[in-house]
């Protein structure tokens, strides 16, 4: 069955208020008492048994956060944030150390069941062609560190990994084994001034993933972290950390799912990546929190710093985006082109229905000779949404021959959204060659009809038209990811149509 | 019974009445041509058959093989058997003009509670019945209509007729934007696809495209009505002398 239809089918199973994936786990948990004082700070840091110079580097953070005020230039609104009003730490109570996956709370496995996300080896790609410079796609693993509301509960393939000598493990851990990696590394492309979200996180940050690539190797498997939100009225501070030593090479994946809230919840992420000379990382998201429901209310607050710094010469880091979710999403997966003929790379999706609004791009900063950048923006806006593309590019004065090239394509379905674009080019010298290119089309009712004329009911038109729209886009996929992301954005624009 | 019957059609669009009672009956096997001038309701006739929203039906009714075909949504007529040819196919980038007859055929055979073709099934049926029109493979790869000329956005659209195999064809103003060549190679695909179980509309200005495309009877509409039917002499006859003198009778 064609995807479009399967996606119609599943979404016919949907009603509008009944997120898929808005269950909640029933399991004990241990929380911070609410609020944020230096208090949870120290809370935070005592119950993950960290060592002194990491809680003096949270603390640093926090009293930085107390003389920092919320931004307010994104093109979105939501009512003010009680900050004192919300829990900073919940883990599902340990009952013991955890060595195999049977010794997991039964009801945490579950809910990944329900989510259809495999924590055993996946042999994913039998019959799937590989891609250009894969030999053999069916061996191709996805490795899965599972954060299940801010704790690692289960990591797979670490001995795999640990033969090719790569790390893997949630941050918690890093700190404690990796003391000197992570000390080198955490906070050095997003620093703890960097901005109110990203200084709030290095305060009270509770877990995340950590990936250490030694130099010359190609990591074995895919990457791949799903995150969940679980406990009511919890901020999810996720940090995550990755550095490709020189010469190798990484692809990590993310994907998200969240069960469905009255209350809003706050997400305020850190993404770190570190590539050295001639090191390339691939970094994937598929997103799809609960955005809210028909009449918007409820859903995610999803302020996201992402950076990538290109630290050696010829690295690349390549960023790619789905972001179907999320009430409100403030997001810029950035990549700073500091080595010689390094190149940067942002592929984006951005879909908003219902009551969204989204105010994501990115930034391609030049520092380096030679360096390259590419960024294609597909923003799809439907419903009473507002999507807005937010990008920047700039060429520093030593950055000779710095080239980018910028592809943002809006579509509107339905006469109640809006798209917004906002470029902001800088080039501080004469041999940069920047492009830009930039179109907003609607789904006409032209095209609409084309289609069922054709035999395509309503929903599977739009579906097709859109897959088409983005399909420059979904092709930077991992193919398992590709698949998944393609029903997600039909079921995202469910009911987008009259 | 026939095939389509409209009958005593009155059509508005945003309280402008365009058809005024239109009445037409189409036989399995015949081809209709309706000529008239700009503005007669010829394209309208065209979206109200096949559904397209925006039209208000506010009297008459069309029948398909007796059904009340205004009962029903457009993609279930089109699973019924009617197919309109558009005066401008629109452009789909990034879905590949394989990938839409493929989800198209298979939407309307699964509305029909026909099994739907597996790719093997479905790409061999596609590349016997692209052959027989002369269709290049590699027409078949590109997004839908994106990029393509004139006479092969026509000729994608007669390929879809082919494949979906409908029952009636309305060929809306096929002619328009067609040089003489490209305007004979999609009559001809026209032609081929001619069956006794097939009926076809074709509407058009001029009776240049009837030279190919050789009716069986002829209408001439003016302002909303069928003001004078006959057989194919009728084309030329109004080929001569221009359609002034039923603006006068209607």
């Amino acid at each position: 069955m064609p995807a479009v239809q399967e996606t119609v089918e599943r979404v016919k199973r949907i009603d509008v208020d009944q997120y898929r994936y808005g269950f909640e786990t029933q399991i004990e948990s241990d929380k911070a008492p609410k609020g944020l004082s230096e208090d949870t700070v120290r809370f935070i840091s005592e119950k993950k048994n960290e060592p002194a110079w990491m809680l003096q580097w949270r603390l640093e953070a926090y009293r930085r956060w107390l003389t920092m005020t919320e931004p307010t230039w994104a093109r979105v609104n939501y009512p003010k944030i009680d900050f004192q009003d919300l829990y900073y730490y919940s883990a599902p109570k340990p009952k013991k150390t955890v060595t195999s996956l049977d010794e997991i709370d039964p009801e945490i496995l579950k809910t990944y069941e329900k989510l259809g996300i495999p924590l055993r080896e996946v042999a994913m790609l039998e019959g799937v062609e590989p891609k250009p410079g894969e030999q053999d796609p069916a061996r191709r693993k996805i490795a899965v560190d599972a954060v299940f509301d801010s704790v690692s509960v289960a990591t797979t393939f670490k001995a795999e990994l640990k033969k090719a000598g790569v790390i893997f493990m949630p941050i918690s851990e890093a700190i404690r084994e990796h003391p000197e990696l992570v000390q080198k590394y955490l906070g050095s492309v997003v620093p703890t001034s960097d901005n109110f979200y990203a200084t709030l996180n290095s305060a009270v940050f509770s877990d995340g993933s950590f990936v250490y690539v030694p130099p010359g190797v190609r990591c074995p498997m895919e990457l791949s972290t799903y995150f969940r939100i679980n406990e009511r009225n919890t901020g999810q501070f996720e940090r995550t950390l990755i550095i490709a030593d020189k010469g190798s090479y990484v692809s990590y994946l993310e994907g998200c799912t969240a069960p469905q809230r009255d209350e809003n919840q706050l997400h305020a992420a850190v993404v770190e990546l570190v590539a050295h000379d001639d090191a390339e990382i691939k970094y994937s998201t598929v997103q799809n929190w609960y955005p809210g429901n028909s009449e918007g209310k409820g859903g995610i607050y999803n302020f996201v710093t992402k950076r990538g710094d290109c630290r050696g010469d010829r690295s690349k880091i390549s960023w790619t985006q789905v972001e179907t979710g999320s009430a409100i999403t403030w997001k810029y997966p950035s990549c700073i082109l500091r080595g010689d003929n390094s190149s940067g790379e942002f592929y984006s999706i951005a879909i908003s229905n219902g009551f969204q609004q989204v105010d994501s791009g990115t930034k391609m900063i030049h520092l380096g000779k030679n360096t390259s950048s590419r960024i294609i923006s597909k923003g799809i806006a439907a419903g009473k949404s507002q999507n807005t593309y937010r990008g920047l590019v700039t060429a520093h004065r030593k950055a000779t021959g710095a080239r980018n090239f910028t592809a943002c394509d809006s579509l509107l379905i339905g006469d109640k959204c809006g798209a917004h674009t906002v470029p902001y080019i800088e080039a501080k010298n004469s041999s940069a060659t920047f492009e830009h290119e930039a179109t907003t089309s609607k789904i006409s009712e032209d095209v609409l009809f084309y289609c069922v004329q054709r035999g395509l009911s309503q929903e599977e038109a739009v579906g097709l038209v859109v897959n088409g729209f983005v399909k420059d886009v979904l092709q930077q996929l991992p193919m398992e990811f590709a698949v998944e992301a393609q029903k997600l954005i039909s079921i995202s624009l469910e009911g987008s149509v009259g | 019974m026939a095939l389509l019957e409209v009958k005593d059609l009155q059509v508005r669009v945003e309280e402008r009445e365009i058809l005024h009672g239109l009445t037409l009956t189409v036989n399995e096997g015949q081809v209709h041509a309706i000529m008239g001038p700009n503005g007669s309701g010829k394209s309208t006739l065209s979206h109200v058959i096949a559904g397209k929203p925006g039209y208000e039906v506010t009297g008459g009714q069309i029948l398909f093989r007796g059904e009340d075909l205004l009962e029903m949504s457009p993609d279930m007529r089109a699973a019924k058997g009617v197919f309109l040819a558009f005066q401008y196919p629109v452009e789909i980038p990034g879905v590949a003009t394989m990938t839409f007859l493929r989800t198209a055929l298979n939407a309307q055979r699964k509305a029909r509670g026909e099994s739907e073709y597996s790719t093997p099934d479905f790409l061999r049926k596609v590349r016997e019945v692209s052959k027989s029109l002369n269709i290049p493979q590699d027409m078949l790869k590109r997004g839908v209509n994106v990029g393509f000329s004139g006479g092969e956005k026509k000729r994608n659209e007669v390929l879809q007729m082919a494949l979906f195999e409908p029952s009636l064809c309305i060929l809306d103003e096929m002619d328009s934007g067609l040089d003489i060549d490209a305007l004979r190679i999609a009559a001809d695909g026209v032609n081929a696809l001619r069956s006794p179980k097939r009926a076809m509309v074709v509407i058009t200005h001029y009776q240049r495209l009837l030279n190919y495309i050789v009716p069986d009877v002829v209408h001439v509409m003016s302002k909303g009505r069928v003001v004078k039917s006959g057989g194919k002499e009728l084309a030329l006859e109004l080929e001569a002398s221009g359609y002034a003198q039923f603006e006068d009778a209607a």
